[in-house]
């Protein structure tokens, strides 16, 4: 090539660089051929404690995901092509995500959801400037039981001339731990001050489940608009937020076949009424009809899109999960609408026994309102008893004084799920541990290393 | 129905039958959800497909054989960096060491990732020149919202509250403009020069005490290297604003500029780019930030921290009062940060050099081919990518660049970025990469001089192009207008299914 490009030194291809400015060389490793570098990465990889009985959710849940998903993905026609910026070459890629968009909105009960975000809580920060965009106001409240990353990441987009105010929590009673309705009536009725949404998770944080159609009413009632925060496969027994009432729906798509894989690439949902459709970021895929008056499908509504419309855009989002909407898509196909009831409703089974489990050994729930698969234990010096748990090869869940320290009522809280793919041996090896690690009795050997054998059935997409 | 040819697809809503499906979850107990109040259930179950796992699998099987994609064929889609992505790397992100490990789960147990994500960073850092990186972004775009977030946060730790303008080339990236909206900034388009580089007077012009940032792509989206950035650096650091680099292009430069060394204060990397991780039809990337030692106190958390012990943790919230906070929950996209990784050991320093040495030849050994029958605008050496135009052939034949990009469909490759960047009429922006072989070069450019021969001969075959693909080109308008975004039974009625 260098000889067609009558050169002699690819250096110069690279004279326009300015001689003052130009590096000379990268101080990185040698290349590593591929042998030594599977050893490496095999070797990190092993390095991870992941053979846990794990009770830890907080927004991330260990599901078993068919192996037909992940197989699906990996075929390279999926995963190495780009945005269908051609639709003649990419009906594979429109139509998958025209199947997710509509598969979404059944689980959601609204019209219109975006080709995804990049997660829950960048969804959620988007499903907030959707309101303020809709309703030209710039205030949003959004409840304290609302994922904390997410509110720390509502903080960061909401930096600048729009205010966040949090809507404080019910601190006994029934309704402990589920969002104050007196306080966001009054948040609400500072009219001076008009909100442009409100943000509610259902399940909320704590695992409660909050009141969503009167959240909803509270919302509508003072013109703001009303964002769900939902966790998908919940929405197989609990009322969408279409039946509530809800005007966006955001949420964390992980749960619908994609691995834990710490932190990401997950899916951020977001979705909407059609009333909203021109105010919803990302990309849109819609059904039409090529020349031959064949079915096909095309991104749509581009003028939404900052490719298109630069700083009048309605976000500057570009890249997105699209590969994790196909996961996510897959996976309802496989699993089915009955399968996916059965999970949901198996993580439920598997959480009373395992709140009976924790009962028995003098581990009460925090709060008395109702839980679909995740709940708050009272452990006293829970950070010390998490740390003790774990070398017996138990996750116990979260540690509530470190992800809310602000909040006092959890400071000896654990957080802790089950799903369906919890087993009985995993809860009783917890409540044993948690028993004898309260009772004061060091742990002996053999129990000291009684995780070590057990392999976790969860598989999942990456 | 063809027996070889890719075939349209009923959607998985026509292909689901009553009572198909199960055996993946065992049965709850009936009374699981005794214990939820009717209130919060679910009235009607979402009508979801049922269906057995074979049609499953021939449904997205076959689907996928109607994409185009860098393992079936050359895909030159400029500013995207279309490589070939090593299959080694998804191997290792599926490890269930990494795979399975909870974003939550204490440092203890997360060593192994921590260690791979902390050396990932130093490596990010020393290629491009900056002080410390972030790799929480999940995306290019992102990166740039959280560079912008962080210059703003440090002229507002200056009491520096006058600056609202966020400048940017009129061939930047639709995301520069976007992102600056998003953090409340007005955005000023400045022109370019004649020979495709800033101007840099209109720059200075431009430049001010209501300056906060400058957004520049280098190489340009163009394919040009800013030979004046030294310039333009200077003259934004005197009016006391700072200089965002957008990192799409750094695969032409590894080894050879270094943007922090070079004066720039923040930067994102595309690893999905760069870093040959899956653009998986539309994403996931990650888009990691790098900053000088002016905008290291903002970066946001959690960064990941190295103890004396050698142990590795992360950043516990509210620990650094400067940053600017978290950009998502969680760390980041490990999953594709694991296959960045893998790509840059692979590589090693001299490795990384020459996929840039190679990618700037591939493309300047394309465009030297094209040259002559194609319009070579800015026709100079180029870096990885560069921009030809069909504004003669269309003055010439009516044959526009969009239909030139339809017909090298019919040609078996995937069309180049056209009609951007915006400056150029009848663009395209053409990106090899480094991973193709001179043959595939050749091809394509013989392809693409065909394709000028035919818009001389036989106009009618190349707009009305492709022929050859599983549908012919769509009617946008309607789909704009009317907008179909979901699955109703009433659709397929309207419009019956192929087969």
């Amino acid at each position: 090539m260098l000889e067609a490009l009558g050169l002699t030194s690819v250096d110069q291809l690279f004279e326009d660089i300015p001689p003052a400015l130009r590096a000379t060389r990268l101080d990185l490793p040698e290349p590593e051929p591929e042998l030594h570098l599977a050893a490496r990465l095999s070797a990190l990889a092993a390095r991870n404690l992941t053979d846990l009985a794990s009770f830890l959710g907080a927004g991330v849940y260990r599901h078993w995901s068919p192996p037909a998903v992940d197989q699906m993905l990996l075929r390279g026609e999926w995963y190495t092509a780009y945005t269908p910026y051609q639709p003649e070459i990419s009906q594979g890629t429109l139509q998958s995500i025209y199947e997710y968009e509509s598969l979404l909105a059944e689980l959601v009960g609204l019209d219109v959801v975006s080709a995804s975000h990049y997660e829950g809580a960048a969804a959620t920060a988007e499903a907030a400037l959707m309101t303020c965009r809709a309703t030209r106001r710039d205030r949003v409240l959004v409840s304290r039981a609302v994922h904390p990353h997410y509110r720390e990441t509502l903080r960061t987009y909401f930096g600048g001339d729009l205010e966040l105010e949090e809507v404080p929590l019910v601190g006994d009673g029934d309704a402990a731990g589920t969002t104050d309705l007196a306080a966001l009536e009054r948040l609400l009725g500072d009219t001076a001050r008009p909100v442009a949404g409100v943000i509610a998770a259902q399940p909320n944080f704590l695992g409660l489940l909050e009141p969503m159609p009167a959240i909803g009413e509270l919302a509508h009632a003072a013109g703001a608009l009303f964002v769900a925060v939902v966790e998908p496969v919940s929405l197989a027994v609990l009322a969408p937020p279409g039946e509530y009432g809800a005007d966006i729906a955001a949420g964390e798509g992980q749960p619908l076949g994609i691995a834990p894989q710490y932190g990401g690439p997950y899916l951020g949902i977001l979705a909407c009424t059609d009333a909203l459709v021109r105010q919803i970021p990302g990309r849109l895929v819609g059904l039409t009809t090529d020349l031959d008056g064949q079915r096909a499908f095309v991104m749509t509504m581009r003028a939404r899109e900052q490719d298109i419309r630069r700083d009048k855009a309605a976000s500057n989002i570009c890249t997105n999960q699209a590969l994790l909407a196909l996961a996510a898509s897959v996976y309802l196909a496989t699993i089915g609408p009955h399968g996916l009831r059965d999970v949901a409703s198996l993580g439920a089974a598997r959480a009373s026994e395992l709140e009976q489990a924790l009962a028995a050994v003098g581990v009460p729930r925090v709060h008395t309102g109702p839980y679909l698969n995740e709940f708050a234990v009272r452990v006293p010096d829970a950070p010390a008893v998490h740390r003790r748990l774990l070398d017996r090869g138990v996750l116990a869940g979260l540690v509530l004084a470190e992800a809310e320290p602000d909040d006092p009522s959890l400071a000896d809280g654990l957080l802790v799920c089950a799903t369906e793919v919890t087993t009985a041996e995993e809860i009783a090896l917890f409540a044993d541990a948690l028993g004898e690690v309260l009772g004061g009795r060091p742990p002996t050997a053999v129990e000291a290393g009684a995780g070590s054998d057990r392999r976790i059935a969860a598989g999942g997409v990456r | 129905m063809s027996v070889t040819g890719p075939r349209l697809q009923p959607t998985i809503f026509e292909l689901g039958r009553s009572g198909r499906g199960g055996g993946k979850i065992p049965h709850p107990p009936k009374d699981a959800l005794d214990r939820i109040p009717t209130a919060a259930r679910r009235a009607v179950p979402p009508a979801l497909p049922e269906m057995n796992e074979p049609d499953v699998v021939r449904h997205y099987v076959n689907l996928s054989q109607l994409n185009y994609a860098v393992d079936t064929g050359f895909y030159p889609l400029g500013s995207c960096t279309m490589k070939f992505n090593p299959k080694l790397n998804e191997w290792a992100a599926r490890l269930p060491g990494f795979a399975n490990l909870h974003p939550m789960a204490p440092d203890a147990a997360a060593q192994g990732t921590l260690q791979l994500l902390f050396e990932l960073e130093v490596a990010l850092a020393e290629i491009s020149g900056m002080r410390a990186v972030s790799l929480q972004p999940a995306a290019g775009a992102q990166g740039e919202l959280t560079g912008i977030l962080m210059i703003r946060a440090y002229h507002r730790a200056r009491g520096d509250s006058e600056r609202s303008e966020v400048l940017v080339p009129d061939s930047s990236h639709g995301t520069n403009p976007a992102t600056a909206s998003m953090a409340g900034y007005t955005t000023v388009t400045v022109p370019s020069a004649a020979d495709g580089g800033v101007d840099l007077d209109a720059f200075r012009a431009a430049l001010g005490p209501r300056t906060a940032a400058v957004m520049i792509t280098n190489p340009s989206t163009l394919g040009l290297f800013e030979a004046r950035i030294g310039e333009l650096l200077t003259a934004v650091h005197e009016v006391g604003a700072l200089a965002y680099m957008d990192g799409a292009n750094l695969n032409a430069i590894m080894g050879r500029f270094k943007p922090g060394e070079a004066g720039f204060d923040v930067m994102h990397f595309n690893v999905h780019k760069t870093f040959s991780t899956p653009h998986g039809g539309g994403g996931p990337g990650a888009g990691p930030v790098g900053v000088g030692e002016t905008l290291l106190p903002f970066l946001p958390e959690p960064r990941i921290l190295r103890e004396e012990d050698g142990s590795f943790r992360l950043e516990r919230t509210g620990e650094r009062p400067t940053s600017i906070g978290r950009m998502r929950s969680f760390v980041g996209n490990t999953g594709v940060l694991v296959r960045a990784y893998a790509y840059i050991r692979a590589h090693g320093g001299s490795g990384l050099r020459e996929v840039s040495d190679d990618a700037v030849l591939a493309a300047n050994y394309l465009k030297h081919r094209l040259a002559g029958t194609y319009d070579i605008p800015h026709d100079r050496a180029c870096k990885h990518e560069f921009v030809a135009s069909a504004a003669t052939i269309k003055k010439r034949t009516g044959v526009r660049t969009l239909d030139i990009a339809k017909r090298l469909i019919d040609y078996g490759f995937h069309p180049p970025t056209i009609y951007f960047p915006l400056i150029v009429e009848e663009g395209m922006l053409i990106e090899p990469t480094e991973t193709e072989s001179i043959e595939t070069l050749d091809a394509f450019a013989e392809a693409l001089i065909a394709i000028a021969g035919e818009a001389a001969t036989t106009p009618d075959l190349v707009t009305g192009a492709p022929h050859d693909a599983p549908v012919r080109r769509l009617d946008e308008a309607t789909a704009a207008r009317q907008p179909n975004l979901r699955w109703r039974p009433m659709t397929g009625v309207q419009t019956p299914c192929p087969d």
